[in-house]
């Protein structure tokens, strides 16, 4: 039995349409990741599983439970770390942590938390003196707290510098392999390609591509590009297709057969006596993709 | 699940956090016990604690009372009313919403903290008119003068979660119970004695609301020259009955999400994207 399964989810504020009917399923064990602009309902899809919004229609089943219901024990069993929210400034991050923690049946020790998001420094400092950073890891560790086998992660790292962001995909990876399930969403790609073991991507109220980071939106049939710059030679005694020569001078070619390709190029370069500066070879980024798919490479 | 807690361990838990809260709060601390006593010793310094002839009281043992419902009230409905609304603009409540926390307990755990601080304010009042202003508590009355408080606190308490429940953010919160409480304090006989020269109607308004109810048997219990056992069993009922009115209405129309509109600057903003 998959552990989210969502079914033509759809929610509307008034005469905004926020998620205008998706589909899909998140089985156990998996990082799931919900990638899309702003504004393209991935809080509103995420909330409505949390239990924190109605939907407008559409059917929505997590862990066997309807989110709409507010059972306790469902709550005793997921973990929420909402895109917006706040800790009582008042509060201490151990004592935040102590207090949420009693209010699981099984939860997490404070010390141990503490130490997995990197806040041991902290841990008798108030919370209105941490930064934003070390806020939402406080918050990343209360969503955790409760010992949860679904966890919500709404944008978790957003504000972290980047060690931060490593850990806490540790973290997340950790869980992972104690078969705790994770919905993430992000609008950093390569926090969706190092995690999720399945992406999906939402525009305007709806999915437009579902799949592996490396397979999201046929990235792997796309051509890789070899680019390099090359002074005073002409590349018509190269004898490949698709080349063209780009700003500066540069030098590039797309190619299906990339290591043929290159050996073809390196031996014309070396019987040429040139050099071949700054050369390189990429496949079209999960970026690159997303872009495509969302529409916002045409702006 | 056989290891939840049970719900009076976490009620406990809740008012030691609410009191945590409350305590390093400056502000609201300082209004709720300091702000009362102040009025309190300067209302007894002005008036040089004489004899007032018509009540049968010495200034401070009319104030001493009078002051210690002023601070249970806002101990209990401001307090209650204005961090309710500010930890709503926080995203706190929708964050306490999103746990296995009944909202019952985390309601309970509000207003037992509120009967706390509340308490310790009037203890603070009575005792300081005891010691330095010649104040009398009467063994007699003291059974219905506590039990007066008690249904006060629990009454002004559910108020102030109704008015969280109806105002948008916290300032509309802090401004709603100013302009209800304070006007109600001067015509209820907090502030002032009531006096045979005012109009009927302003005597009238003060009764339909619940601050007379609970200042007139509770300053009763403390004036010398009453002889019953301090029971006002009408306006206990009356107050009663604004306070489980006031449940009801706060139950159906609580919000636990902040609001869309001014209150939402508050909380921090993370939705930019990193290119
Ligand atoms: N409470 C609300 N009332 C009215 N409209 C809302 C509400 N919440 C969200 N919306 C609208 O619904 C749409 C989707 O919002 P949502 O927060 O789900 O987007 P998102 O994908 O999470 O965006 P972001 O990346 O900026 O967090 C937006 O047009 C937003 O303005
Ligand atoms: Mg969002």
């Amino acid at each position: 039995m998959a552990i989210i399964d969502v079914e033509n989810l759809a929610k509307s504020y008034g005469d905004v349409h926020a998620v205008r009917g998706i589909d899909f399923h998140v089985e156990q064990g998996e990082i799931f990741a919900l990638l899309g602009p702003n504004g393209a309902g991935k809080s509103t899809t995420v909330e409505i599983l949390e239990g924190h919004r109605a939907r407008t229609s559409g059917s929505v089943s997590v862990l066997g439970y309807d989110p709409t219901e507010r059972d306790r024990a469902y709550r005793e069993r997921i973990g929420i770390v909402l895109q917006e929210t706040a800790v009582e400034d008042q509060l201490s991050v151990k004592e935040a942590i102590d207090i949420y923690g009693s209010m699981y049946p099984k939860h997490r020790a404070t010390g141990e938390l503490i130490e997995i998001v990197g806040l041991e420094a902290k841990t008798d400092a108030r919370i209105k003196t941490l930064s934003g950073g070390q806020r939402r890891r406080l918050e990343l560790a209360l969503g955790i707290v409760g010992d949860p086998d679904l966890i919500f992660l709404d944008e978790p790292t957003t504000g972290f510098d980047p060690s931060a962001r490593r850990q806490a995909w540790t973290i997340v990876e950790n869980l992972a392999s104690l078969g705790k399930t994770i919905l993430l969403t992000t609008h950093y790609m390569d926090e969706a390609q190092h995690l999720a073991n399945r992406v999906a991507v939402m525009a305007d109220g709806l999915i437009v591509a579902e799949g592996t980071p490396e397979s999201l939106g046929d990235r792997q049939s796309k051509k890789t590009v070899i680019t390099f710059v090359a002074v005073g030679v002409s590349t018509d005694s190269l004898g490949l297709a698709d080349v063209s020569t780009g700003d500066n001078g540069r030098i590039v070619i797309s190619s299906d057969e990339p290591t043929r390709d290159l050996h073809t190029i390196t031996g014309w370069a070396i019987s040429a006596g040139v050099e071949l500066t700054d050369l390189s070879v990429t496949r079209p980024s999960l970026e690159d993709v997303y872009l495509e798919l969302t529409g916002s490479n045409d702006e | 699940m056989s290891d939840r807690q049970s719900n009076v361990a976490l009620l406990g838990t809740q008012v030691g956090y609410q009191n945590k809260v409350f305590f390093r709060t400056p502000i609201a601390a300082f209004f709720t016990i300091f702000f009362p006593l102040m009025i309190f010793v300067v209302f007894s310094l002005v008036f040089g604690n004489q004899y007032i002839e018509e009540l049968g009281v010495t200034t401070a043992q009319y104030f001493a009372p009078a002051m210690a419902v002023f601070a249970a009230v806002s101990a209990s409905y401001t307090n209650i009313a204005t961090t309710t609304a500010y930890q709503r603009d926080m995203g706190i409540l929708k964050r306490i919403r999103g746990t296995p926390l009944p909202a019952s307990v985390y309601m309970g755990g509000k207003i037992v903290s509120a009967v706390l601080i509340a308490a310790l304010s009037v203890v603070i009042m009575m005792g300081i008119g005891i010691l330095f202003y010649g104040v009398e508590v009467y063994a007699r009355t003291l059974p219905a003068a506590i039990v007066t408080f008690l249904i006060g606190v629990g009454t002004f308490s559910a108020l102030g979660l109704l008015v969280a429940a109806l105002v948008p953010t916290g300032e509309s919160a802090t401004a709603v119970t100013n302009a209800t409480l304070l006007p109600l304090a001067f015509i209820s006989g907090v502030f002032l004695p009531p006096s045979d020269d005012a109009p009927v109607w302003l005597e009238t308004v003060a009764n339909i609301f619940p601050l007379k109810h609970f200042v007139e048997p509770f300053s009763t219990a403390f004036n010398p020259t009453y002889t019953g056992s301090g029971w006002n069993w009408a306006s206990l009922t009356y107050l009663l009955a604004w306070g489980i009115g006031a449940t009801i209405l706060a139950t159906r129309l609580f919000k636990w999400e902040p609001s869309t509109g001014s209150g939402s600057r508050r909380r921090r903003r993370r939705a930019t994207e990193p290119s």
